[in-house]
């Protein structure tokens, strides 16, 4: 019986010649580039000469008035989806009760705001004073205020989607979770609030972040009900001096700048909401675009 | 096992003597048929190990125990009182789920995987329900989880998350939790099943600890050797009915029944 060749204890490390293969040439890719670059080119030259006065666009990224509309922008937004938040919460539990009535009313509402367009609810807010002429015993136009049909119209909408959210968060959680809560002599709400809750957060984080930022963008809308964000801004200014593509550039610039902090600030509010939950934390931004640019050679990197 | 539902009431328990009583509890999840009339008895300090194939409707009897699930028939009393009902001339009335939950306060649980809360530590687990439940302060209720880690020999993982510590610790955890409750009576549904093999020493061993104090158990299981050295008496099931009962070493020495013959030959 041969014994196995076994390395001596004091073995040097052998220095190995890597492999030096020639790598597989990704014709492909090439001509996909050259003809995406081509395009994009096309497409700058076009704006480039087109009768666009970006000093103007320029003059009013800081406006005062658009910047107020920016910061109306910032302002309906966050208070239609907290209006959004607490609703789909409600919602939520109002759905997966026991009680018959309480999940109907819940899933008719779902069903009516997810099922129309939110430009029309925000207009059957702005015109209700139509029909009901008096509210609370005032003018209905004095309490739906641009403002209050905005809010009503975006939140109420939002609800029905974060209810969604919500449940599909809840129902995430294992049932033994809730099991052993009530083996344990806890009751339904408190298993709900201590256990069941927590632990939906996870899920329901993530997609109520990209809700949110989908709300920067949806906002834009409540222009219908003449609510002075940064598009109804814009579109005043235009009307006026009537460089109507520079304002609104002027107002996407303000659109993507939102937009774009808070994708920063969910991507690591999402990465926070991983831990513990994931083994190896999603890369990065910087890491994935190092990753992509150097895409033809991976060290490291396995692929299936 | 004749049943009949004309049976007379069974005598008021007498305190300290049967803790479970089951009268032919049937159970059906639509048309399945889970259990068809379990008859047993409980008493105080006994330690019963429930074993028979998957299917058979042992983890179910169990769970209708502190009903988390809802006989269809029979009657089921723990410690005198019925479970999930009230009876009032001849009447019976359902529990609120107030008082459902008081009656689980006693009833200490324990899951095949564990369903420990994993947004908690070990401490926090075990301080869960005396303090939500009973109001206990934080403090007590802290120095007393400590306690009860220690005596399942987790001393030292207190501030760990049950995705930090192994199945065996997350199982002996979990008794610890149920223990919090000072429970008269402790259910063990398949403690071991979910568990590695060289896991499952550490908990049978609490669990032997816990039968040795006294607690009233009743354990569905897959370990005969426990069964055998711990238990007080054996119940084979199968098809949703109790095929034979006795002392755990008769039963298992000697079984009387065909199917308990054929199910022992496999799994011993």
């Amino acid at each position: 019986m041969t014994t196995p060749a076994t390395p001596p204890a004091d073995k040097q490390p052998v220095k190995r010649e890597p492999i030096k293969a020639i790598p597989v040439p990704h014709y492909g890719r090439w001509v996909a580039a050259v003809v995406v670059l081509a395009l994009v080119g096309l497409l700058i030259n076009a704006f480039a000469s087109a009768k666009i006065h970006w000093d103007v666009t320029g003059d009013y990224l800081f406006d005062d008035q658009i910047m107020k509309g920016a910061g109306n922008t910032l302002l309906i937004s966050l208070a239609a989806m907290a209006v959004g938040l607490v609703l789909g919460v409600l919602a939520a539990i109002m759905r997966l009760s026991g009680n018959p009535v309480t999940s109907t009313v819940a899933s008719v509402y779902i069903w009516f705001f997810r099922g129309t367009p939110v430009l029309v609810q925000l207009l059957i807010w702005g015109n209700l004073a139509l029909v009901f002429p008096t509210m609370f015993g005032q003018n209905t136009n004095d309490v739906i205020t641009p403002f209050m049909a905005a809010l009503l119209g975006l939140g109420i909408n939002e609800g029905a989607y974060m209810a969604e959210i919500v449940r599909s968060g809840i129902q995430s959680v294992d049932e033994g979770q809730t099991e052993a809560a009530h083996a344990l002599g806890m009751s339904k709400g408190r298993t709900l609030r201590r256990i069941v809750l927590p632990q939906a957060m996870r899920v329901i984080v993530p997609p109520t972040g990209n809700e949110f930022i989908n709300m920067l963008k949806t906002s834009s809308l409540a222009s219908a009900v003449v609510y002075p964000e940064v598009l109804q801004k814009a579109k005043d200014v235009y009307t006026h001096n009537l460089a109507v593509m520079e304002l609104l550039f002027a107002a996407c610039f303000w659109y993507l700048l939102l937009t774009t902090v808070f994708s920063i600030g969910q991507y690591y509010l999402e990465r926070y909401f991983a831990r513990g939950s994931s083994r190896a934390l999603p890369p990065t931004p910087l890491q994935r675009i190092m990753a992509n640019v150097f895409s033809t050679r991976r060290p490291g990197v396995k692929t299936r | 096992m004749t049943t009949n539902l004309d049976k007379p009431a069974p005598r008021p328990t007498e305190p300290g003597r049967v803790m479970v009583r089951a009268q032919d509890v049937c159970k059906s999840f639509g048309p399945l048929e889970v259990l068809k009339g379990i008859d047993l008895e409980v008493a105080t300090g006994e330690v019963m190990c429930i074993v028979g194939p998957s299917g058979s409707g042992k983890s179910t009897f169990l769970r209708c125990i502190n009903h988390l699930e809802k006989v269809n028939a029979g009657r089921l009393w723990v410690d005198g009182h019925l479970v999930g009902y009230r009876e009032k001339d001849g009447k019976l009335y359902e529990l609120k789920d107030s008082e459902v939950a008081l009656k689980r306060r006693d009833i200490g649980m324990v899951f095949q995987r564990f369903n420990l809360f994993p947004h908690m530590t070990a401490a926090g687990n075990i301080m869960e329900a005396p303090t939500q439940v009973k109001g206990i302060g934080k403090p007590e209720a802290r120095a007393r989880a400590h306690e009860l880690l220690a005596r399942v020999g987790l001393a030292d993982k207190a501030d760990a998350y049950p995705s930090q510590l192994s199945g065996g610790q997350q199982q002996r955890v979990a008794i610890a939790r149920a223990l919090a409750m000072d429970p008269k009576l402790m259910l063990f549904d398949e403690p071991t099943s979910a568990l590695d093999p060289e896991l499952v020493g550490e908990v049978l061993e609490v669990m032997r600890g816990l039968a040795e104090d006294g607690m009233t158990m009743i354990v569905v299981t897959h370990e005969m050797g426990f069964a055998r050295e711990v238990g007080d008496s054996l119940v084979f099931m199968d098809d949703g009915l109790v095929v034979e009962a006795g002392h755990p070493r008769e039963v298992l020495a000697n079984p009387q029944h065909e199917r308990t013959k054929a199910f022992l030959s496999k799994v011993l």
